[in-house]
């Protein structure tokens, strides 16, 4: 089974991250950046599904700066066996349909028979890359994966989601895109001899340009700025305190 | 400005309250912009939610019930946005960030080729909006240059639009039902549950690692039921299987913004606090006095939820009797 995991370099997310003074974003200088933790679990439901299927190849792609050759080598390391690095040099520049538009593009000359992709960016948050990805492809899309079930015949999956009130199983047809929610698996570390391995293992590099991607945002960050502080209160001494407060003082206990 | 969609999610036969959040959204849109602001019911068996929509004022409402749309696929329910956004000038697709939400709308605007903000906070003119990311750590203005723009709403942001105006008019839909494109309902598997829905509850109970074990979830139950409040939880007991998926509070869960929240044996990580840090009051309990959780705290009580937790029920029901 062939699939293709698409994974994104993010800031360190037990960083509290500031920001820049003049509003253009947040200081990265001194941050480590990790592998989207969601496309860690991508990455690792790809590996198993390949091992369940007894073969194929699961192919890890990334947009973004040749610093994320490294964040591709983590993938590799954990097992999968070659990359894709679609180079972009300002993540102000792109917006999801780009990077949607650039992984279609990467789809066509791949032809997997799944896309597993992380629910959303810790960073950007935006949530929007796998539903945009799976309508320009005109596949089926099941979005929040906590179970993955192949099908035998490899010609459907069913996916367990996790929506609001509890949890709702689809079957998709394949090609499908899935995206991953944080239940789905516990990721493996990337052993020693798994980085080892990982150095020898190919990374292709490609250009919006020579993917035939227009590079054409149609949402752009204009200015980032500070959200309203808590300020920290009171620590009480007591539950009778805590009690008389709450009823007299912030009036919410009725 | 053209006109603006507001897509309703129905649960369980009825309209869901969240929808009037991303009302309110589109009448502020709409208040700086002019245009119309329509409403779209899909679904099966949907009359009754169209006629609730109506009333909320409303220029038309658009209602697409056929069998076919029984269960929100954002395949089939994409086909029919769109389809209603190209044959009513519609500029602005809306709904609230739930998960239907969420699964939703980027669909509709890949289809339109429409740029797409997500779990926006506020509207600054008719193509730039302001949302949180980095875990809440700072807001972006952001803008759309396509015609057809797209926006999911932060429910907390924004009041429930309230009844206003005559009745709306109902507008069928009645072409042939979208393809699924290849996907089909299994079946839903849903959380019971007796407390309130806990983006809609006044107060929340949220508990993490430091329950020790969900044996110990009898605890922060009884808290509870002495404040009929909602229960919440991090992701770390989610995870660990104590409570299901849907009582996860945080950035990668629901966002909520209660007037009472009780953060109990929960550390406060920049992801939990991102789901609740709008709420009006925080309570904290905690034997850590350096529990992050504190700094976004109105009063925080240091000592082993064990001990307090218990007798806080006590105290909270003696204050409420006198
Ligand atoms: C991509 C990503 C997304 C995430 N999304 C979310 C999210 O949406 N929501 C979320 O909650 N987390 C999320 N997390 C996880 C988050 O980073 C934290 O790991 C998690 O919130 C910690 O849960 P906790 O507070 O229950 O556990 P801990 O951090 O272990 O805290 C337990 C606390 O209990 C206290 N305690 C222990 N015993 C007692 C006692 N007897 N009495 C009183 N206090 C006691 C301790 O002092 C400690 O502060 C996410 C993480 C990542 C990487
Ligand atoms: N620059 C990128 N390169 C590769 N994959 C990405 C990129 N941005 C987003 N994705 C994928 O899309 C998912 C959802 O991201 P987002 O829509 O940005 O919240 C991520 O978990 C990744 O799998």
């Amino acid at each position: 089974m062939k699939i293709l995991v698409a994974v994104k370099r993010v800031p360190d997310t037990t960083v509290k991250l500031k920001l820049k003074p003049d509003g253009t974003g947040v200081v990265t200088d001194g941050v480590n950046f990790e592998v989207n933790p969601f496309d860690v679990i991508a990455v690792e439901e790809a590996l198993r599904l390949k091992e369940k299927a007894g073969g194929g190849e699961v192919i890890v792609a990334t947009i973004g700066s040749k610093d994320a050759t490294q964040q591709l080598r983590h993938g590799l390391a954990m097992g999968a066996d070659r990359g894709i690095l679609v180079v972009n040099d300002d993540d102000n520049a792109i917006d999801a349909d780009v990077v949607a538009r650039t992984l279609k593009a990467v789809v066509a000359k791949e032809q997997p028979t799944l896309v597993l992709v992380g629910k959303q960016s810790p960073d950007g948050e935006s949530n929007q890359v796998p539903q945009m990805l799976a309508e320009h492809l005109g596949w089926p899309q099941a979005t929040f994966a906590s179970k993955v079930v192949v099908a035998a015949d490899k010609a459907s999956a069913e996916v367990t989601r996790e929506a609001d009130g509890g949890l709702e199983t689809l079957s998709v047809r394949l090609p499908a895109v899935i995206s991953a929610d944080l239940r789905l698996n516990e990721p493996r570390y990337a052993s020693l001899p798994g980085i080892m391995k990982a150095k020898a293992k190919k990374i292709d590099e490609f250009t919006f340009e020579s993917l035939g991607v227009a590079k054409a945002p149609k949402v752009t960050a204009v200015g980032f700025f500070a959200p309203p502080e808590r300020k920290a209160g009171a620590v009480v001494a007591s539950v009778e305190e805590l009690v008389n407060k709450l009823k007299n003082e912030a009036k919410v206990l009725g | 400005m053209g006109n603006t969609l507001v897509i309703a999610e129905v649960h369980n036969g009825a309209l869901r309250k969240a929808t009037l959040t991303a009302v309110t959204f589109a009448k502020k849109a709409a208040a700086n912009e002019g245009g119309a602001i329509f409403g779209l019911v899909v679904g099966s068996g949907v009359g009754a939610v169209a006629d609730d929509f109506r009333r909320f004022g409303l220029a038309k409402v658009f209602v697409a019930d056929n069998a076919a749309y029984q269960h929100a696929l954002a395949t089939t329910y994409a086909a029919v946005v769109a389809e209603v956004v190209k044959e009513n000038g519609v500029t602005l697709v809306t709904a609230t960030a739930t998960a239907f939400g969420k699964d939703l709308l980027p669909r509709v605007a890949a289809k339109l080729d429409a740029g797409m903000v997500s779990d926006i906070s506020d509207v600054v003119d008719g193509s730039t909006f302001v949302r949180p990311l980095f875990a809440g750590n700072a807001l972006a203005r952001v803008k759309v240059s396509s015609t057809i723009k797209v926006v999911s709403v932060r429910g907390t942001a924004f009041d429930a639009a309230k009844p206003a105006g005559n009745a709306a008019d109902v507008v069928a839909i009645t072409s042939a039902p979208a393809d699924a494109v290849g996907t089909t309902f299994v079946r839903f598997d849903e959380t019971k549950s007796a407390r309130p829905e806990l983006t809609e509850a006044q107060t929340i109970v949220s508990f993490g690692r430091g329950l020790k074990g969900p044996e110990n979830i009898p605890i922060v139950e009884k808290l509870c039921d002495a404040l009929g409040a909602g229960l919440g939880a991090t992701r770390a007991v989610v995870d660990a299987g104590w409570v299901p998926n849907d009582f996860q509070i945080g950035q990668t869960g629901k966002v909520v913004a209660p007037t009472l929240y009780f953060a109990v044996g929960l550390s406060g990580a920049i992801q939990h606090v991102a789901g609740m840090k709008d709420s009006k009051v925080i309570v904290a309990i905690n034997k850590d006095a350096e529990a992050p959780i504190f700094k976004v705290s109105d009063y925080g009580l240091v000592g082993d939820l064990f001990k307090v937790v218990p007798e806080l029920v006590e105290a909270i029901i003696k204050a409420k009797a006198s």
